[in-house]
Order: C-alpha cells, then structure tokens, then sequence
C-alpha cells in the first residue's frame, strides 16, 4: 500500500497518530489514526471544527510537528524518519508556506521576502522565475515596499510569491484569507487556484471557511483527529451542508479510545 | 492595581534580573567602598590604641621640610645627651632610646632585594624592641655586626638563626649574622607586616640616622603617681621646643590619623568606580523598561481602556522599579560586605598586614546601598513610565505596529548637551578654575556621555549599516545586520553603555602613552648620557642608592669618558618645600644639556645654589638673593642664588652643591650618568660597571631608552589598576547587551518562527543573533574609541600648555587594537545565551495565531 501511494501523491500520511499526555487523564488525541493522500497538481482543502485537528495534520505533514506514531510523505521521501536538520532543508527546497498573518519579516523589503528562501540556502533566484512570479501575483510596483507599507492582501500575496520562488512540490497554506477581507481573501485565493490550473502546483489548505474551501478541487473533512468524509469539485453550499451533518454526528457518537 | 503590578512582576522576573543584576553590581561597589573603610578605620583604631598603653611620654625632634606630598620627612634626632637629663628626671621610672628608621631594605637570598608593597623596611635598635616584641628564637645582638630580624623577614627571606643577611641601610649592603627571630607580643599586633632588623644601638645609630649618639625618639615611663600629662610637662621644661613631645595616647591618635588619611582616599577611589559603574547601570535599566513597556503597551492599554488613570499606570512602572530596586540593593549590599572582606584578606596578603579578624558594617553602607540602588533604578525607569503613562487606550484595539519615531528632537538636544559638555571638558582644561576643575571636568564628561548617548541613534544607522556590510556574507548575517539596526534607540542606548567604559579605558591609555613616548622623546633629546645607572625602587620611598666612591671607580673603568652623580631628594628652600637635586654643576649641565638663563651655571661652591628660571619666576629670585636652604638631616643655612638655567623638564628647579647631599635623608646618589668613549664597548663597559655596583643590587645599570622604560615603567601599574576597576561597567554594559538581545528577541518570537518554518537551520538562526550583538559591540567600542581619543588628547593638549611643554600626543594603536577585538569577542559572548534559546524557539507556538 504504501508503494502504491508515493507513486502519484506529492503528500501522504499513513495511519498517523498524534498524542499528548502521558496518562489516562491527560491524554489528548488531536491525529488518531489519519491515512490521506494529496494528489499532484491538485488543490485540496482540510476542513474541520475547532479541535478537529486539521492544523496539526498540516503542520505534521509540511515537517513542522512529529507524528507519535505513523508514517509522513512528501514525494518519495519518508520524512518522519528525517532528522530535524533534514527536515528544515526539506522545507526550504521542497515545500512553499503561507500562514494567516506574520508571514513576512518587517526588516526586509517584499523582493527580498520573496527570495528568502533561497537567500537562506545561499542561491541566487532563476531571474526569469522571479519575474513571473512577480508578475503573477501582480505586485511589479510593490517590490521595494516593506511589509508595513503593504496592505493585508498585499502582504499575503508576497507570502505566496515566496512560496512559489523555489518551485516547490507542495504548498502548504494555513487560513490563509483568514485576517483578510472577503475581496482581498478572494484575490489570493484565486491565486492559489491558478498556480494549481496554469502552473500544476500542490496546494494543500487548511481552512474553516466553506467559501475558501470551494476553491478547492478536493475537501477532506476532519473531526476529532479522524477523517470523517470527503467531497469532490466542491461548491460553498455542499461544503456548508456536510460541516452541519459533521457537527450532528459529532453529538451522538461517543469518542472512541484506544 | 498594585496586585496587578505585583503578578506581572512576577511574570517577568526573568527579564527584571538581568537589569537588576546591573544595580546589584552598582550598589555592591558603594556597599563594598564603605564596609572596607570602615572596617580598616575600626581596625587600625584598635591596634594603634595598644600602641598607646605602651609609654608614657616620647620625645622626638622636629622635620626640617614640610612636605604634603611624597614620603614623609626625617625628624631631626634626639641627641644622647638630650636623654641623659631626662634619665634624671625623678618621675621618669624609665627611659629608653630608640632608633626607629625607615629606609631598610633586605636583600634576599637570591641576591634580589626582598620587595613590600607598601610597608617599609624598618632599622632599629633592639634595646628599645624588648617591650613590644619577644624573641622567638636565639639570642639578642651584642657584636656590632649581629642583627635579630623580625618573623615577616624569616618567613619571606627563608632565614633562620646562624644564617648571615644584607642589609642595605643609608650605607651600601653590608653583612651581619642573624643572631635571633623576634615577633610582636600577642597584645601587640602590628598592623602592618614590614620588614625590620635590629641592631646593637650604636650601629643601628651609624647605619639609620648617620652618626652614633643620637637617637629617633626618647621613651619615658612614668612613675607611679605621676600622669603621662605631668611627665610631659616636665621633659617640656628640660626639652625645649625644639622637639616634639607627646603623651603615649597623643603619639597613637597622630599614627592613626595617617592612616585614616589613606583609608579615606582609598574610600573615594573605590566610590569613584562605583559612580561610574552606576552612571552605566542607569543606561541599562532605561533600556529594560523602555522594552518592557513597549512590549506591554497592549496590556497597558487594557488598562487605560477599563478605567485606569495616566497617573495610575506611571505609578505601576514605577513601583515594579521601586521593587527591583529594593531587592537589588539588598543582594548588593551583602555582596559589598563579600567585596569587602575579599578585598581586606587581598591587602592583608599583599602587604603581609595582620588584621583583627572581624568586620564593621557603618550605617551609612546600609542607607548608602538603599539610597542609591533605589534611586538609581527609578530614575531610569522615569522615562519608560511616562511614555508607559501616555499609552492611548484605543491601542489595546489597533495592532502594535508602532511607527518610526522622528529622531530629531533627540538629536537636536543630544547635539546641545554635547556642545554643552564639550564648553565645560574644555574650560575645566584651559581656563583658570581653581578648585573646580575637577568637579567641572567630571560633570562636563557625564554631561557629555548622556549627549552623546541621544546623539547615537541618528549617527547609529548609517555607522551600523556600514560595519554590517563588513559581516553580510551570507542571508542570516545580513538579517542580523538589519535587526541590529531597526530600533536605533535600543542599539544606541545598548552601545553608548558600552561605550562608557571604553572612553575610560582609551582616555587613560592615550595619556599614559602620550605621557611614556613624551618621556622616551624627552630622555632621548635631553639626556647625554649613554649609560645611566638607576635604583629601580617601585613605590613612594626610593631609598636606593649607591656611595660616590663607587663613582670614583666608575670613572677609572676603560671606556667611560665622564661620569656624574646626582642625588635628589625634598629640601625646604625658602618658605616652602621643593625637589633638589645636589651634585656637580658643571657634570649635570652637560648630562641634562642645561642653558644658561643668568649667571654661571657651571659651578657652585658651598652656601650657593643654582635654580631653573621657572622657580626664579615663582619664587621672585634673581642671581643674586639670598634664601634658606634646609636639608632633612642638616640645619638650615643662607645660600646665594649664583645662576639660574632654562628648565628642564628632566632635572629638579633647584641644584645644591655636592656637599648638601652628606645631609640629606641617604647620603647616597640616586642616579648616576656616564658617557662611553667613542669606540668603546657599551657592553662591557656596562657589565664592568655592574660589578661595581655589587653591595648595590638595586641600582640598575642601563642605556638610554632603558631608563626610559624604568621612569615610565610606573604608568603601566597604574594603567592595569585602573583598567581592572573600570572593567566593572564594562562588565555591567556587556549584561546590557545581553539584556537587550534577550529583551528583543522575545519581541521576535513569531519572526523566529517563521524563519525556521521557511527552512533556516538553528545554527544559522545562532549566525543571524550573534551578528546582530557583534555589530552593538562594535559599535559601541567606536563610540567609546573615537570619544577616548578626543578626551585624552584634550587633557594631553591641555597638559602641554601648562606645565610640561613637551608632553605630546600619541595614539595607543595597540590597545584601541585590543579594545575592538575585545569588543568582538564581547559581542559573540553576550550572544551566546539568547542565540541558543532563539535557535530552540517552539516552531509551532511561534507561527500560530493568537
């Protein structure tokens, strides 16, 4: 199975568990055994309630939390295995990161956020790159501003061009419209879209928003660390009805332990 | 309000210690200046009143120069003929004479003079030792040429009974046979460890006054019935007043006052540092509550926004600095009294001094420590407060991004204050000031740090960026570089706290250097002598010397063309006293390369003197007048002023004929100058010399620019001293740095995070942390550098125009070499803490949202 699985996913978890606590009374479940995959060139959505668990299945993933127990892919390579300085240059080559706020440091201008990554790897960015990207995300006229200068959407648009610069397998993105008005929101979320359409891009997304979410093409649902459902080429009022179904189901069954 | 004060206090005790530590260190030096001076008042106190108890009556005689400064002058001695009439005196139960001379110097087993730093070598007569101290082992001296030498020699000297000893005395070294060990009685400790030997009373006479029959001091016991005062009274009447006499307690009240002169002085030096230390400490707690109010402005507006008042909020500030306050002079004060006991057990060893065990604690250690640990902190947390006070409540809604504060009103009265401070250094240097000079100069430097201080943040930027361009090799370090530059208030106030106690350490090296290479200019233009043979005596008592009749020889050697010999010692001349020299004329005005001003300066015969125009000026003499000349061992005399020469700065302003100096304190020269013929080997001749010079190990035989060395050889002890006490707000500005990386990286946290998720290594996030407090350092040490270098060429300009025309400038590149690799070094050190916990920074709980 699990040959089978890196083959066509840029990312892959198998049967990962995340525990915290040491005793009966302590134990906290946020991953209990989640099996997923993330098809290449695709965009796929992680939806769930507060405490679902979708954050730390993101964060588990893209190598910034360990699994306690499970297996973790990007690509061809199992990275739960990984040592932490394997894992770190693992994230500045191969994965591309946009968060909710504080993506960018306050000190550089938005051309050097956007080169970071590789500024840090000591590389020089492929100029011809650079300025499709640029171009992409439509901030030519923005590159010498710093993050103070930018306004919110502006500010999450560098943020994606930075993880776009070194042209990685997957783009990790959580609540990434969350601080950000509904037209601002949609600017970058269509961004994400196109990257994926025009330029097969990974983008794997985090969000509790039903209309972010319908920008995806796949929407896996999360409830008490568990995958709960899916739903293909999803629309806002699909996405809608299965997080109320997921809420009520959540009432009656009994948490299932270990 | 306050327990809201109280628990976030307590929230952040990490980040209070580090400026608290700052207080701690400020308050243990005023603590640790004044429990010693205490305890060493206390001390002496005790041990001079036994002396007290010991005799009645003592008689001495009078000095003839009255010197403030430098070793204390001889007292004429008491003629035997003086104590044979008081011997008659029916009160008197007893009476001895005593010989008590400084001036003796031991020469070891090693053929090296036995060297105290501070307590004197002490020649007696043991006769008048039997009351005070007991022989430990063998046998009072009864030969001219037995000695009992004290347990402080023995134990140093590795001597014991039968062995023999040098003794170097107004005489060159002659041989005796120690005989017996002697050591004070318990009752009478002494509280100095010299060094003494005691002789049979007429040698002793010959070797430490000069001449048999006369005694230091005469000792009277009273008989039953009768006061010391009545005794007094009596040997007044046979005395006269030619000699000092006083009661046994009078005579240990003016030792102890002596003491407590140096005790006082050593208490203002010590409180001078720790002023300095303090001023430092103040930059580094109004850096800590600025950061902390600035990172609290959130919270600080929640609590405008629910009611509280401006005032209320300044209030809270500055309880949490009253807190810190109070708990750092408590630990202060008790680290000063560690400080102090160290330091007395320091003294002790060094000066071989046996102290009382015990401490005194005054109450002025207690309420000094309080009152300036207190003070110190909440005058520094003034500011922070008031601006924690004008934090608008509509801030606990808006996100903290707090604009670029303009920096002009900072710069323009940084630039005042400088001006301000520059007038003062200046008038307090050149302009007339009497005794305000010092006050003046302190005040003009203070003022000139704070000024400079507000300038550093506009300068700051572009000096930052440019040192950061040095180090920006690779991305982290070029973010360090950035970091370091974004708040200019923070780095600046963090580097002008370093750069304190740089400008201290440059200031003082570039005047000592000015004032070695001005020396070494000097001897090397003035001085025409190829060989000079010296005493090499550290400390404020040269007693070395070597006897004319070794000249003599000297001038016999193969290869010496012409040899002078000059003694020097403090002579009253006139009204008051001055340094004289004594030797002959004609010699020392070839040597010193003298011109003549008036008269004839090549020749002198008894009761004339020449003097340098200098002293003729101050003095209102002319070739011609007549003056007082009175040497320490002689009687006054009439003398004739019969030339007067053009100063130098190498040579005393009064010049006495040879003959003076068989009266003054030694009879030995104190420096000779040869000149080798053309041709000759200096080498050898200087090694033929030395053999000469064998029952005077202290003289050293050197050319030139070794003498040289020898003179300046005294400002590199004092340069160290200096350098270890300033290190303290050094060490105090080096916590400031480590307080503001810690401070502002806690500020970061969320850029740290974000770094690390994007892919940096830990070691390169270490990279980033310690470039940005190298570049602080740096920076720092710059500041300190360039305001050192203008201060000491100031008093060194300043110097050259008053009194010694020749001192000249020069820049010490050596130590500015190590001041910036030290600064370095500072700078990758005080990183090394917050780097490490900036590399392990929780990846997770840094990027999430709040």
């Amino acid at each position: 199975m699990t040959a089978a699985l890196t083959r066509t996913s840029a990312a892959a978890a198998v049967d990962v568990w995340k525990v915290y606590g040491e005793t009966e009374h302590t134990r906290v479940e946020a991953l209990a055994g989640v099996s997923v995959e993330f098809e290449r060139g695709r965009f796929t959505a992680i939806m769930g309630p507060s405490g679902s668990g979708k954050s730390t299945l993101m964060h588990v993933l893209a190598g910034l939390d360990t699994a306690t127990e499970g297996e973790v892919w990007i690509g061809d390579t199992r990275i739960d295995t990984l040592g932490e300085r394997a894992t770190t240059k693992l994230r500045r080559q191969k994965l591309g990161f946009v968060f909710q706020q504080y993506n960018l440091l306050p000190t550089l201008t938005a051309a050097e956020n956007i080169t970071l990554p590789l500024a840090i790897g000591g590389d020089k960015p492929d100029p011809d790159w650079l300025a499709f990207v640029v171009d992409s995300v439509g901030l030519g006229d923005r590159l010498g501003h710093r993050p103070s200068e930018l306004s919110g959407g502006q500010q999450q648009r560098v943020a994606f061009a930075r993880a776009l610069i070194t042209k990685p397998d997957v783009i990790f993105a959580d609540e990434p419209t969350g601080n950000l008005d509904s037209r601002s929101g949609s600017e970058v979320l269509e961004l994400l879209q196109r990257s994926v359409d025009e330029f097969e891009q990974t983008v794997v997304m985090v969000t509790h928003d039903p209309k972010a979410a319908s920008y995806a093409d796949r929407v896996i649902f999360l409830a008490d660390g568990r995958v709960v459902g899916e739903v293909s080429e999803p629309t806002p009022e699909t996405v809608l009805e299965r997080m109320k179904r997921l809420d009520g189901r959540r009432l009656e069954a009994p948490p299932i332990r270990r | 309000m306050i327990r809201a004060t109280l628990k976030s206090l307590m929230a952040r005790k990490l980040r209070l210690i580090l400026s608290g530590l700052a207080v701690v260190l400020g308050v243990m030096s005023v603590s640790g200046a004044f429990v010693l001076s205490q305890t060493l008042t206390d001390q002496f106190n005790k041990l001079f009143a036994t002396v007290g108890t010991t005799l009645d009556v003592t008689v001495a005689g009078r000095a003839q120069v009255d010197t403030t400064t430098g070793p204390e002058p001889v007292t004429a001695p008491v003629p035997d003929s003086i104590r044979a009439q008081l011997a008659a005196l029916p009160d008197a139960a007893s009476i001895t004479g005593q010989v008590f001379e400084e001036g003796l110097r031991v020469i070891g087993k090693d053929g090296k003079v036995i060297t105290t730093t501070g307590p004197p070598g002490i020649g007696v007569n043991w006769s008048a030792e039997t009351d005070l101290n007991d022989l430990t082992a063998g046998r009072a001296p009864q030969q001219p040429d037995e000695v009992v030498v004290n347990n402080t020699i023995a134990d140093r000297g590795n001597f014991t009974v039968g062995d023999q000893i040098r003794v170097l005395t107004l005489q060159p070294a002659r041989t005796f046979t120690i005989v017996g060990i002697a050591a004070p009685k318990p009752d009478f400790q002494r509280p100095t460890g010299d060094l003494r030997v005691a002789f049979t009373d007429a040698t002793a006479q010959q070797l430490m006054i000069g001449q048999t029959g006369q005694w230091t001091r005469v000792n009277l016991d009273a008989a039953d019935g009768t006061s010391p005062a009545q005794l007094k009274d009596e040997v007044q009447k046979i005395a006269g007043a030619g000699y000092e006499i006083q009661t046994g307690n009078e005579y240990a009240d003016a030792q102890d006052e002596g003491v407590q002169d140096f005790v006082g002085i050593l208490r203002t030096v010590l409180l001078g540092f720790a002023a300095v230390a303090l001023f430092v400490g103040v930059f580094l707690i109004l850096n800590t509550f600025s950061i902390l109010v600035a990172q609290r402005t959130k919270e600080l507006a929640l609590l405008r926004a629910l009611g509280a008042g401006p005032g209320q909020v300044m209030r809270s500030v500055l309880l949490e600095a009253f807190l810190v306050g109070v708990v750092a002079s408590t630990i202060g004060f008790g680290a000063g009294i560690g400080v102090a006991i160290g330091l007395r057990a320091l003294m002790e060893s060094v000066s071989g001094a046996n102290l009382p065990p015990g401490i005194s604690i005054p109450a002025a250690a207690v309420v000094a420590s309080y009152a300036v640990g207190i003070v110190i902190t909440m005058v520094a947390a003034l500011l922070p407060a008031l601006r924690a006070a004008r934090v608008a409540p509509v801030a606990a809604m808006r996100g903290a991004a707090t604009p670029d504060r303009p920096l002009t009103k900072l710069t323009v009265s940084g630039g005042a204050l400088t001006i301000a401070a520059a007038g003062a250094v200046t008038a307090a240097l050149y302009a007339d000031l009497g005794g305000a000079v010092l006050p003046v100069l302190l005040g003009g430097m203070l003022l000139g740090f704070v000024g400079i201080a507000m300038l550093t943040p506009a300068i700051g930027r572009p000096v930052v960026s440019g040192l950061g361009r040095l180090v920006s090799w690779s991305a982290p370090a070029a973010l360090g570089r950035r970091n370091s530059a974004r708040n200019p208030r923070r780095t600046a106030i963090t580097a002008a706290a370093l750069m304190v106690g740089v400008t201290l350490v440059t200031g003082v090296s570039v005047l000592a250097t000015s004032l070695k290479e001005s020396m070494q200019s000097l001897v090397a233009s003035d001085l025409n002598a190829d060989v000079v043979l010296s005493a090499d005596t550290p400390g404020p008592n040269p007693a070395g010397g070597f006897p004319d009749a070794v000249l003599r020889e000297v001038r016999q050697v193969p290869g010496v063309s012409s040899a002078t010999a000059v003694h020097l010692d403090t002579a009253q001349v006139g009204t008051g006293a001055t340094e004289v020299a004594a030797g002959d004329p004609a010699g020392i005005a070839t040597v010193f390369g003298l011109e003549r001003s008036a008269g004839d300066i090549r020749t002198l015969r008894a009761g004339q003197l020449l003097v340098s125009d200098r002293y003729a000026e101050d003095h209102h003499l002319a070739v011609g007048d007549t003056t007082t000349v009175a040497t320490q061992r002689g009687k006054p005399h009439p003398a004739v002023v019969t030339g007067i020469y053009r100063r130098s700065d190498l040579l005393p302003g009064v010049v006495l004929p040879p003959a003076e100096a068989t009266s003054f304190r030694s009879p030995l020269a104190t420096t000779g100058y040869l000149t080798v013929a053309a041709g000759a080997d200096s080498r050898a001749v200087r090694a033929r010399v030395g053999e000469l010079l064998a029952d005077s190990p202290e003289v050293k035989v050197t050319d030139q620019a070794g003498y040289a060395d020898q003179q300046t050889g005294r400002v590199d002890i004092m340069l160290v001293v200096l350098n270890i006490l300033i290190g303290l707000s050094i060490l105090i500005a080096v916590l400031g740095v480590v307080n503001t990386l810690t401070l502002s990286l806690v500020e970061r946290v969320r850029e740290l995070g974000l770094v690390r998720a994007i892919g940096m290594y830990r070691r390169q996030v270490i990279q980033m942390v310690t470039v940005e407090s190298v570049v602080i350092t740096v920076f720092g040490a710059l500041l300190g550098i360039a305001v050192g270098t203008a201060l000491g060429a100031a008093v060194v300009a300043a110097l050259s125009n008053a009194d010694a025309p020749l001192v000249t400038v020069a820049v010490p590149y050596g130590t500015v070499a190590v001041l910036l690799g030290l600064a370095v070094v500072v700078g990758l050190v005080a990183a090394v803490l917050p780097a490490a916990r900036a590399s392990r920074v929780d990846v997770l709980r840094a990027i999430a949202y709040e």
